[in-house]
């Protein structure tokens, strides 16, 4: 066979015809994505210079992104942010997605959904810009607890601090957290429940034992759904979240744009995700026991 | 009757997925206007073969002739066979009728004579008046004659069904049995059923090739598959056998002294033992129907055995009688059709037997 | 049921938690005040008249319009192809281009800008719109092939079998059986790009150059407490556009469900 006919054979193939099918999205994603990474990965070993960048290979960058006070403290609590804002967020959506699931008639389910990411869909920017005006030392807060008299001074507490990051922030992710732990109560049989009730099980017993488990892949998912994209949220930190609310995207915004340090932003980013990267896979192997099992 | 002239000539076909050798070395051929069945176990590969004829799949090497004609490099778009899904794979953003003449879309046929061609395709199935319906409102019974009637209107050669009864309940499928062979002598085209319903293929076929693993195991009309299968496995999976140990005693001509648990010793003829059986381990096999137990004052028109019940199953017009034959270790199933007035024997109770010789076939 | 009672008090506590900051805007962009505060002071629409006045916001509307219809377009015809190549082929390193297709779904928004802006200026390309385009179909796509990858997934692929046995072309098939089965999942796709493109802010500031965008026109205008109001204005009108786009998609996902008569199995994802 010539290779011109074992070309025209391999050609005929499902494989070739797959890689073909996908190859603009991949070779997009390549250009767009990879190169792009692999580009800031590169940068963050090279030298500033005035104006430029100087093809000096060096872990300087590394070591000002580890060492410096500021940066820590600053990678420490847009950590601390995330976990805070995971927790909050994905304890308070799983009764609701527990509700949705097992409350609420098929009919109607596809309807609460949709009222649940409706807020989703509307401006990020704009939604907290408003917990801004909300929390606002003459916000909407504070007026009404004025105006009722519950307080006489206004709280200031509320805004330009890590609580408003915090709270603007679980808002804003709710919907994400509330969804992959809905399809993973919906994926859980029924009659395995059933069966545990027949069996004499009280339904708080067969809560804990059949249904948070099988629920937990939903979680899971939850939690990664919130946590990675949180930690480099740069709106909210910016707009709600005063000097001592910086997150660690601020943080890279500056070198880039206002500094016009790349390889240290490089550096920062790099760390950032790095660290991301290494809490995530710690958290799902820690719970590498719920994920075994047909998906 | 005369042999009608051949319509599919399979040619030592071979196929391979990868390093699995899905189609063995398949050599048949399907006369022209026959309702011809593949039938066999999941995964022995009739639906492959079907898929080859229809173009789906290709070949590794060998030949699929089609009217005397290599489709080797045909297309399945422009092959002379049309295909009835097991999902029927209606169209369901389009009506019934549009589903019906979707095939005819090419031959930009005028609106009126469409519309009439559609009506009576659908009139044979039996849906006439269906025309306007939205497809995916129909049932499952209904969606396989839409599926026939859009297959039939371009009036292919050879028409291939891959497993379509398998979908619908019981009455249905009884039903839909009586329509198809209804629809291929009235059509008169060739059909090419794939099943794994035995009882389906011998109901519905003029001749039946049973596979398992990707081989042929026998081809025959259903009487001789029923009456003379080939092999153990073929012998099996037809119907209900049952089976007794037996041993060669002598082979002289085409006659075979065998000696069999149960039955003692007899003479078989060669036919009655394909493939070669000597020394141990073979066995006799044969159907429930073929053996009788006889009833006060009956005599047996050939041999008897002494055997005792232990099992009686009721069926209403049949009952099984599960007796172990004296000198066997294992029941055998009798049925017996039931005769109004005469008793159903009890478990425990000894009977006598009646069989003969020629309803025996002998296995490896 | 008790159990049922208190978990829907918890769920329309929740769902007014969602919604709070979002009811806000309208009352607020009604006010006749220039400070949001309670008590309200009266209804007034001038914010939404001096919103129309400004030459700027009209700009960065008709920049954002054309960045989100050009990259609802470019990803989800991207989508077209990934959805169908996952859905209906096998090919070797398949779960590996696709997690890299899917990626951006799960890197803060921030790294992508940052990486892409890398790039452009060290290849010496002009920051504009289309740059911003590119940033947006990156991070779109996955969007669109999850909801085609569905649309696809749905589709019997003895549909298409069917349709060559009674003799139509590839090009054809595609045309007469695939896409109007997938018309459903192509128009989520388009709005929900659009909607994410719309209001994509960190990827359009860090390439957009000097053109602004409406969410960087907006967030520049945050630094101006006059000029709040008006912004009230501007979010009443965003959101309820949003609404409208996502009721929209919502009903051509039913529609499409209904025409082909599947299950509703509740949502895009």
């Amino acid at each position: 066979m010539s290779a011109g006919q074992r070309w025209r054979n391999w050609r005929q193939t499902e494989a070739a015809n797959g890689l073909l099918m996908v190859s603009p999205t991949v070779i997009y994603a390549i250009l767009m994505l990879a190169a792009p990474l692999g580009t800031i990965l590169l940068y963050s070993f090279l030298t500033d210079g005035y104006l430029q960048i100087i093809r000096e290979f060096t872990i300087a960058n590394y070591v000002e992104a580890w060492t410096n006070e500021l940066y820590r403290t600053v990678m420490i609590r847009s950590l601390g942010v995330s976990m805070t804002v995971t927790l909050v967020t994905v304890l308070l959506a799983f009764p609701i997605a527990y509700f949705v699931s097992f409350h609420v008639e098929a009919s109607k389910k596809s309807m609460w959904l949709f009222l649940i990411t409706i807020p989703f869909w509307t401006s990020y920017l704009i939604r907290v810009f408003l917990w801004k005006v909300i929390l606002g030392y003459n916000g909407v807060v504070n007026s009404s607890l004025l105006g009722i008299g519950v307080i006489d001074q206004p709280l200031d507490f509320i805004l330009y601090n890590v609580n408003s990051v915090v709270i603007t922030l679980a808002h804003a992710y709710a919907p994400f957290a509330i969804l992959p732990i809905f399809v993973a109560l919906e994926k859980i049989d029924r009659s395995l429940l059933e069966a545990g009730q027949d069996l004499g099980e009280t339904k708080f017993r067969t809560f804990l034992r059949v249904t948070l488990p099988l629920a937990m892949p939903g979680v899971i998912a939850s939690v990664l759904i919130v946590f990675i994209p949180t930690i480099g949220d740069y709106v909210t930190p910016q707009l709600v979240g005063g000097p001592e609310g910086r997150m660690v995207a601020n943080l890279i915004q500056l070198q880039y744009l206002k500094l016009d340090n790349y390889p240290l932003g490089s550096a920062i980013a790099v760390s950032a995700m790095a660290i991301v990267t290494l809490v995530s896979v710690i958290f799902v192997g820690l719970n590498r026991r719920y994920l075994k099992g047909p998906k | 009757m005369t042999e009608k002239p051949t319509m599919i000539a399979f040619q030592d076909v071979h196929k391979y997925y990868g390093d699995y050798h899905a189609l063995r070395g398949i050599t048949a051929t399907i006369r022209a206007g026959e309702f011809f069945s593949l039938l066999g176990p999941s995964g022995c590969g009739k639906t492959t073969l079907l898929r080859t004829i229809a173009g789906f799949e290709g070949i590794s090497s060998g030949a699929v002739m089609i009217d005397e004609r290599n489709m080797a490099g045909v297309p399945a778009n422009q092959r002379p066979t049309n295909m009835v899904f097991q999902s029927y794979a209606i169209f369901p953003h389009l009506t019934v009728g549009e589903n019906v003449g979707f095939g005819l879309r090419k031959a930009r046929l005028p609106k009126a004579e469409l519309a009439a061609k559609v009506a009576e395709a659908l009139e044979m199935v039996g849906l006439g008046g269906y025309g306007d319906r939205a497809a995916h409102a129909l049932s499952g019974g209904q969606r396989q004659r839409v599926a026939l009637a859009r297959a039939l209107i371009l009036k292919p050669k050879v028409l291939l069904l891959d497993e379509p009864l398998s979908a619908l309940d019981k009455k249905m499928r009884e039903q839909m049995q009586v329509e198809l062979i209804r629809l291929q002598r009235q059509v008169g085209i060739t059909f090419i059923l794939v099943t794994h319903d035995q009882e389906e293929a011998l109901v519905m076929s003029d001749r039946i090739a049973v596979m398992f693993e990707g081989e042929i195991a026998q081809l025959a009309d259903p009487e001789t598959l029923y009456r003379r299968p080939n092999s153990r496995k073929v012998a099996d999976f037809i119907g209900t056998m049952n089976f007794l140990p037996a041993k060669i005693l002598s082979e002289v001509g085409d006659k075979i002294e065998i000696e069999a648990q149960g039955f003692g010793q007899l003479t078989l003829e060669a036919e009655q033992a394909p493939g070669a059986v000597s020394g141990d381990g073979a066995v006799v096999g044969f159907r429930p129907e073929t053996l009788t137990i006889l009833f006060e004052g009956q005599t047996a028109t050939d041999r008897e055995s002494m055997a005792v019940i232990e099992e009686v199953v009721y069926y209403g017009d049949m009952t099984y009688y599960d007796v172990k034959l004296d000198g066997t270790e294992r029941p055998i199933r009798i049925s017996m059709r039931n005769v109004f007035g005469r008793p159903v024997l009890e478990i425990g109770d000894r009977t006598r037997v009646a069989w003969s010789p020629g309803a025996l076939v002998m296995f490896r | 049921m008790m159990k049922g009672g208190w978990f829907k008090v918890y769920a329309i506590g929740y769902l007014l938690f969602l919604y709070a900051p979002i009811i806000i805007l309208p009352m607020f962009a009604f006010n006749d005040a220039t400070v949001i505060a309670f008590p309200l002071s009266g209804f007034s629409t001038r914010w939404f008249s001096a919103m129309l006045e400004e030459p700027t916001l009209r700009i960065a509307v008709k920049n954002s319009l054309f960045i989100a219809v050009t990259s609802s377009v470019l990803a989800t015809t991207l989508g077209i192809f990934a959805a169908r190549a996952s859905t209906r082929y096998r090919f070797p390193m398949k779960t590996g281009l696709m997690g890299l297709i899917m990626l951006p779904l799960v890197l803060p928004e921030i790294i992508v800008a940052v990486s892409l802006l890398v790039v452009l200026l060290g290849l010496g390309v002009n920051l504009s719109l289309w740059t911003v385009i590119l940033g947006h179909v990156l991070i779109c796509t996955p969007f669109t092939i999850a909801i085609l990858s569905s649309a696809f997934q749905s589709l019997d692929q003895s549909l298409e079998e069917a349709a060559y046995d009674l003799g139509e072309s590839a090009a054809s098939t595609f045309r007469l059986i695939i896409l109007p089965l997938v018309m459903p999942g192509i128009i989520s796709s388009l709005l929900i790009s659009f909607t994410i493109s719309l209001d994509e802010f960190i990827i359009a500031f860090f390439l957009a150059g000097t053109e602004p965008t409406l969410p960087v026109y907006i967030f520049s205008q945050f630094r101006f407490p006059a000029a709040v109001p008006v912004i009230m204005a501007l979010g009443t009108v965003l959101v309820c556009l949003s609404i409208l786009l996502l009721t929209i998609a919502e009903y051509f996902r039913r529609r499409g469900i209904a025409k082909s008569g599947g299950k509703d199995t509740g949502g895009f994802l």
